[in-house]
């Protein structure tokens, strides 16, 4: 009991440095917290696409296209439900850095593939009846002011102009990992406009979505999808929506690679600084832990105060970085909602959080400890003169 | 003849410096009898707190015996040793060495932690002890409270504390002022006199070593008898306290 109030008494006894070490440790803990989430978010899209759904495209690249006439063929493979299309569009909104994503889709068979788009009916309707019309996600809405009704152009980059559309209808999600920052619009009206402009480029799609009734067998139907093109002027790639969304984020992984090694170097570092502090706290006091040793306490107890003190500082800021996490999220998801679903935080980075935290604790007491219990009680009495 | 407290025979100790070897004890033999009050002069460098070390069992020797009534000390592991200490010895530091996080009611507990007293007799024990020294009224200040003087009088509870045979100190006025050296001084004697603890003290201040009842000088690593233990003997002529001579 007298030694754990000595311990925590040890542990605050300085009290600006206690308080840097604890609020050290909790900003790395918070911002190793924090890192995750960023990382878990990016990969969140690759969980939210659903198994039962495949995607066909040009086996060279996505930028080449696919000539519609392999539609019908798809959609008489064994096990396929539901043939959909469209192109990447990937038209501006006013200034470049309004980025988000926009397709233009065969809108009936697209929204029957994608229920986890929840479209009012009667908006549904007037969007497919509405050849300039588009759908827009919730938070595309909010982020750029429209209302239903609204005329937006997009200027185009892959197919030049100015594309006026109106919006005749917002989705929203059926779950928060669902994105509710795309929008979608006829692949008619590109369809139309490049007969009448470039008709080389007519009749193009950019993806074929494909719906199977048996998710188990994705891969021999994206097989037998495939062997259908082989040796044709326009081979495919088939792939489930998770493998082809994977197949984006491989060219963000560099990124994401960096960032979890970031996410640890915060660690080392916060480690390095408790280390620091714990070595020249237990230096410091070596006199009285000689004194302890020469009133007949063994070097293990000294040690043993030394990793506690370390311990509660370490825990301490553990606890406080914790705690920031959920809120930081929150305010991370707010500034990004826009590029991101959903951000969520996971069990498992609360569980690295207090395990690393633990960790420093440890490692930042173990060398001062192990010192402090060898240090011959004749040498830490001398210190002191 | 009484036997002896501890018995140290032919007692060496060298420091090594890089190549060289410093011999700081050369063949140190004492006797050192129960109830002694024995002061340790010597020059600067002589090798007293290296002697009072290893009689108190926190430094160990290179060669000679160390006997407590017959068991030798320089045979004991360093656990045994601590073991030991906790049960014979009482610490007095020339810089108190007290905790600074801690009372002084708790600092004085601190060595009670090692015997299996309860935490009532423990606190009812280090009472007593700061209550001895006259400090009955300082229990919860820390000793960044109290004066110098008051650091070493709760400095001498925590080393009787426990009821050691055998109290060593190492210039226990060396950082006081004139007042408070006496007062602690005064304490030592009682201590002596009253509880018949022994008590062996490194000093450098002639005014201290008078208040022994036996003086030792320890010059170039040996020990030399000194004209003032005749002076200090006569003071106190108790037969235990008769000079000893030491050996060559
Ligand atoms: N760890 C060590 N390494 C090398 N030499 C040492 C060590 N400890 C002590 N010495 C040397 O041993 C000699 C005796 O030291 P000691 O501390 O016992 O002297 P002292 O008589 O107590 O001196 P003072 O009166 O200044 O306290 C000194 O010359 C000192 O430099
Ligand atoms: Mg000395």
């Amino acid at each position: 009991m007298l030694l754990l109030k000595l311990l925590v008494r040890n542990a605050f006894r300085h009290r600006l440095r206690a308080a840097l070490t604890v609020a050290g440790v909790a900003v790395a803990i918070l911002a190793f917290g924090l890192l995750r989430t960023v990382i878990d978010t990016w990969h969140a899209g690759v969980e939210a696409a659903a198994a039962n759904r495949l995607v066909t495209r040009n086996a060279i690249s996505l930028v080449f296209p696919l000539p519609l006439s392999q539609r019908d063929k798809i959609r008489n493979v064994e096990n396929v439900s539901a043939v959909s299309y469209g192109n990447w569009f990937g038209g501006i909104y006013v200034d470049e850095k309004n980025f988000f994503a926009n397709f233009c889709v065969e809108p009936a068979s697209y929204l029957a593939i994608y229920p986890e788009f929840l479209v009012p009916e009667e908006q549904r309707l007037a969007f497919l009846k509405d050849r300039k019309g588009a759908l827009a996600g919730r938070k595309l809405m909010e982020r750029f002011g429209w209302k239903l009704g609204d005329t937006i152009t997009l200027r185009g980059t892959i197919y030049p102009g100015d594309w006026p559309l109106t919006i005749r209808a917002v989705y929203e999600g059926a779950h928060n990992t669902v994105d509710e920052t795309q929008l979608l619009f006829h692949w008619a009206y590109l369809d139309e406009t490049m007969q009448r402009q470039q008709s080389s480029r007519a009749g193009e799609v950019g993806f074929y979505m494909i719906q199977i009734r048996d998710e188990t067998r994705a891969a021999e139907t994206a097989r037998a999808i495939d062997a259908l093109f082989k040796n044709s002027r326009a081979e495919t790639l088939t792939e489930t929506e998770k493998a082809f969304t994977q197949g984006f984020l491989a060219m963000s992984e560099a990124i994401l690679v960096a960032i979890r090694i970031v996410s640890y170097v915060v660690i080392v570092i916060i480690l390095a600084v408790a280390a620091n502090t714990m070595a020249m706290s237990a230096r410091e006091r070596t006199a009285e832990y000689a004194a302890m040793k020469t009133v007949g306490f063994g070097g293990g107890t000294i040690g043993l105060l030394i990793v506690g003190e370390s311990l509660v500082l370490a825990l301490a800021g553990t606890g406080l970085g914790l705690a920031g996490i959920p809120p930081g999220a929150r305010a991370f998801g707010h500034f990004l909602s826009d590029y991101f679903p959903f951000v969520e935080v996971k069990v498992l980075t609360f569980q690295l959080g207090a395990v690393l935290g633990l960790g420093v604790g440890l490692l930042a007491g173990l060398f001062p400890a192990i010192s402090a219990a060898r240090l011959r009680i004749a040498e830490g009495l001398r210190r002191l003169g | 003849m009484q036997e002896p407290l501890l018995r140290i025979r032919n007692l060496a100790k060298q420091y090594r410096r890089g190549e060289q070897d410093i011999p700081v004890l050369t063949d140190i033999t004492l006797d050192i009898m129960p109830g002694d009050f024995l002061a340790l002069m010597g020059p600067s460098g002589s090798g007293k707190s290296t002697l009072l070390n290893c009689i108190a069992g926190i430094d160990q020797a290179d060669a000679g015996e160390i006997l407590f009534r017959g068991e030798d000390l320089t045979q004991l592991t360093e656990s045994e040793l601590a073991a030991w200490r906790s049960q014979h010895v009482g610490f007095i530091f020339q810089f108190y060495n007290l905790i600074p996080v801690l009372t002084a009611q708790e600092n004085v507990e601190l060595p009670l932690l090692l015997t299996d007293l309860s935490a009532r007799e423990r606190r009812d024990h280090a009472v007593a002890a700061l209550a001895a020294v006259g400090l009955a009224d300082r229990l919860d200040h820390y000793p960044g409270q109290l004066s110098g003087g008051q650091q070493q009088r709760v400095a001498i509870a925590r080393a009787v504390v426990a009821d050691p045979d055998l109290l060593v100190a190492d210039e226990p006025t060396g950082d006081l002022d004139r007042a408070s050296a006496e007062e602690v001084l005064t304490l030592m004697e009682r201590l002596n006199a009253e509880l018949g603890k022994t008590i062996v003290m490194v000093t450098h201040d002639p005014k201290a070593a008078e208040r022994a009842r036996k003086l030792i000088h320890l010059d170039k690593g040996e020990l030399w008898a000194d004209t003032a233990a005749a002076r200090a003997g006569a003071r106190e002529a108790e037969p235990h306290a008769a000079p000893q001579t030491p050996g060559p």
